[in-house]
């Protein structure tokens, strides 16, 4: 993670020290306040090549299933316009460590509407399985736990929207296309409430 | 065009809906020119399938013309006539490569909700809920078949579509079953529960694949006629049936059981009950009959449907026998070819199991008759284009 502080602290120590107050102050959650994710999929393709789609950061718009705007300022930033179950947030994101082939972090900047740090690492996986791709999260969500929970009621968790774009990852390194059934053909009454929205 | 829909519990409409269209780059779309209703559309039918929803068009056995295909697609042609597996497979992932395909990665965008169910998701179905990718199915005029490459299989000859049409699911999904078996031509006796249509392609598979003796368990006297057509000596179920079975084969019992029913048994108030009252998803009166019928070190194969959690399920007797389980939705594009080259070689007549050909436009008529099993109902095949 890019978090400097060890996650195994316990939350109020090291939030009312002031040195690890200091120790945390460039980083995007401080204290590890916010809740981790960690979800992982094996893709039939070599680290190489996953590292190269991700570190190309606007491709994740490809298989970001939620409606998403990445923009790269720079080698190593980007601003990103989520649209989420409470609104649009938006935050700069700079990346922090880049080992080419096997691990990208990154943390959002300051000012960020949910502030957030994370990493994905590409590892081979046994035999001819692939690579095993693990993405690492955390952030501060909009409207702090009671957000998390309405959240998951509404089936939008953050864990999920990972895994999902894992899988759509997955999806589109290997088949070349990313499942849907989006505008298949449907009966009534599904068809008419998906004409409304 | 015309589509069959599932409007709730035992409802059916056919409704006017909108045409498909290519979606994704590796689509066609199927003119269907005949299509079935399967037993594990009753399960949808009777609303015992969690995340169908009101409006879904079912139907995963079909065949028809390839009418338009996706600018990604390279070996399905526009007029080729084909016959679709149920099961949608990318034909890339490890599951693929190793043709376990109905455990394909790729193909259900739906996945999480599965998982969350299973552990895994297993591949996209057609006509199924939405847990299973809520893909549009087949009883309709026209369908968007994704992977066009990997799914159908073309038709090279002018055979009927009657008698390929099954290689869409239950031909395939009776031949793995009995495959799963792995019986020892002449000395394999194997007992199939359940001579539904996936039961009577299980016996004929059974005894193509070299079994000494097919033993059919079914309580429909013309269903257990149409087995005994096929070589097997048939039973009626009912509690006795171990005991018939221990009879028949000098007390061994059967070295490889197939439970060919699924969810829906017959025959235990106690699970009627308890399935009403939500108290259990299935009704596996005949996998545990099944599973304590066969012989010691035997195999169970289950190409039954289930859906979720059962109860009352001898395993200790599983695990002291030390019964091989084999279950699973078929991995269909390992068995068109072959089973293909069986019907043309007339080895095999699948179209012999239909007892009723509708137009599709009675298909609610058709899912009530063949739910209640009644005038003699074993098979449906519907017409789209009446």
């Amino acid at each position: 993670m890019a978090s400097s502080t060890p996650r195994q602290a316990p939350r109020r120590e090291s939030s009312l020290t002031p040195a690890k107050k200091k120790a945390s102050a460039g980083i995007s959650v401080p204290g590890n306040q916010g809740p981790r994710i960690v979800r992982a999929v094996t893709i039939r393709k070599p680290a190489s090549e996953l590292y190269a789609f991700w570190r190309k950061v606007e491709n994740l718009q490809l298989v970001i299933k939620e409606p998403v705007s990445i923009t790269a300022t720079s080698e190593e930033e980007s601003h990103w316009v989520v649209t989420a179950p409470t609104g649009t947030v938006e935050w700069d994101s700079l990346i922090i460590n880049d080992e080419p082939g096997v691990l990208i972090a990154w943390r959002s900047r300051e000012g960020a509407d949910v502030r957030n740090a994370g990493s994905v690492r590409f590892a081979a996986a046994p035999g001819d399985e692939g690579t095993e791709v693990t993405v690492a999260l955390e952030y501060d969500p909009p409207g702090g736990k009671l957000g998390v929970f309405v959240a998951k009621l509404a089936g939008e968790d953050a864990g999920t929207q990972v895994y999902i774009t894992l899988k759509r990852l997955k999806a589109l390194m290997e088949a070349g296309e990313i499942p849907t059934t989006e505008g298949q053909s449907v009966g009534e009454p599904q068809a008419s409430a998906k004409g409304k929205k | 065009m015309k589509a069959a829909v599932w409007m709730g519990k035992k409802k059916m409409e056919v409704q006017e809906v909108a045409d498909p269209r290519i979606l994704n780059p590796r689509d066609c779309i199927v003119k269907v020119t005949a299509t079935a209703i399967c037993g594990s559309d009753v399960h949808l039918y009777n609303g015992l399938i969690p995340t169908l929803e009101k409006g879904d068009i079912l139907g995963h056995e079909f065949m028809g013309e390839v009418v338009e295909v996706g600018p990604a697609v390279r070996k399905t042609k526009v007029g080729d006539r084909v016959v679709v597996p149920f099961t949608i497979a990318c034909g890339a992932c490890s599951h693929c490569t190793r043709t376990e395909w109905s455990c394909c990665d790729n193909t259900n965008p739906n996945a999480h909700i599965a998982e969350a169910l299973m552990g895994y998701s297993p591949a996209g179905l057609f006509g199924f809920s939405h847990m299973s990718g809520g893909y549009a199915g087949g009883q309709a005029q026209y369908v968007r078949v994704p992977f066009a490459d990997v799914g159908p299989i073309k038709i090279e000859s002018d055979i009927p579509d009657e008698k390929v049409l099954f290689l869409s699911d239950i031909f395939p999904t009776g031949y793995m079953a009995a495959e799963n078996c792995n019986i020892v031509p002449g000395r394999s006796v194997v007992a199939v529960w359940g001579c539904g249509p996936v039961g009577q392609f299980a016996i004929r598979s059974a005894f193509l694949l070299g079994a000494a003796k097919v033993i059919a368990i079914d309580s429909i006297p013309e269903r257990r006629a149409l087995a005994e057509k096929a070589g097997a000596t048939a039973i009626p179920s009912g509690d006795d049936v171990m005991e018939t079975l221990k009879a028949m084969t000098g007390g061994r019992g059967p070295d490889a059981a197939i439970d060919a029913v699924g969810m829906e048994a017959h025959g235990s108030t106690y699970d009627d009950v308890k399935q009403t009252l939500k108290m259990e998803t299935d009704r596996p009166f005949a996998l545990r009959q099944a599973m304590s019928c066969v012989r010691k070190a035997g195999t169970l194969s289950v190409p039954g449907v289930y859906a979720g959690f059962l109860d009352k399920v001898p395993f200790g007797a599983v695990m002291a026998k030390g019964v091989t389980i084999k279950t699973g939705q078929t991995h269909m594009q390992r068995y068109l070819h072959p089973l293909l080259a069986l019907v043309e070689a007339k080895k095999i007549d699948p179209s012999c199991i239909i007892t009723h050909r509708v137009p599709l436009s009675e298909a609610p008529e058709a899912y009530a008759m063949f739910n209640a099993k009644t005038d003699g109902c074993i098979k449906v095949v519907l017409d789209p284009s009446r």
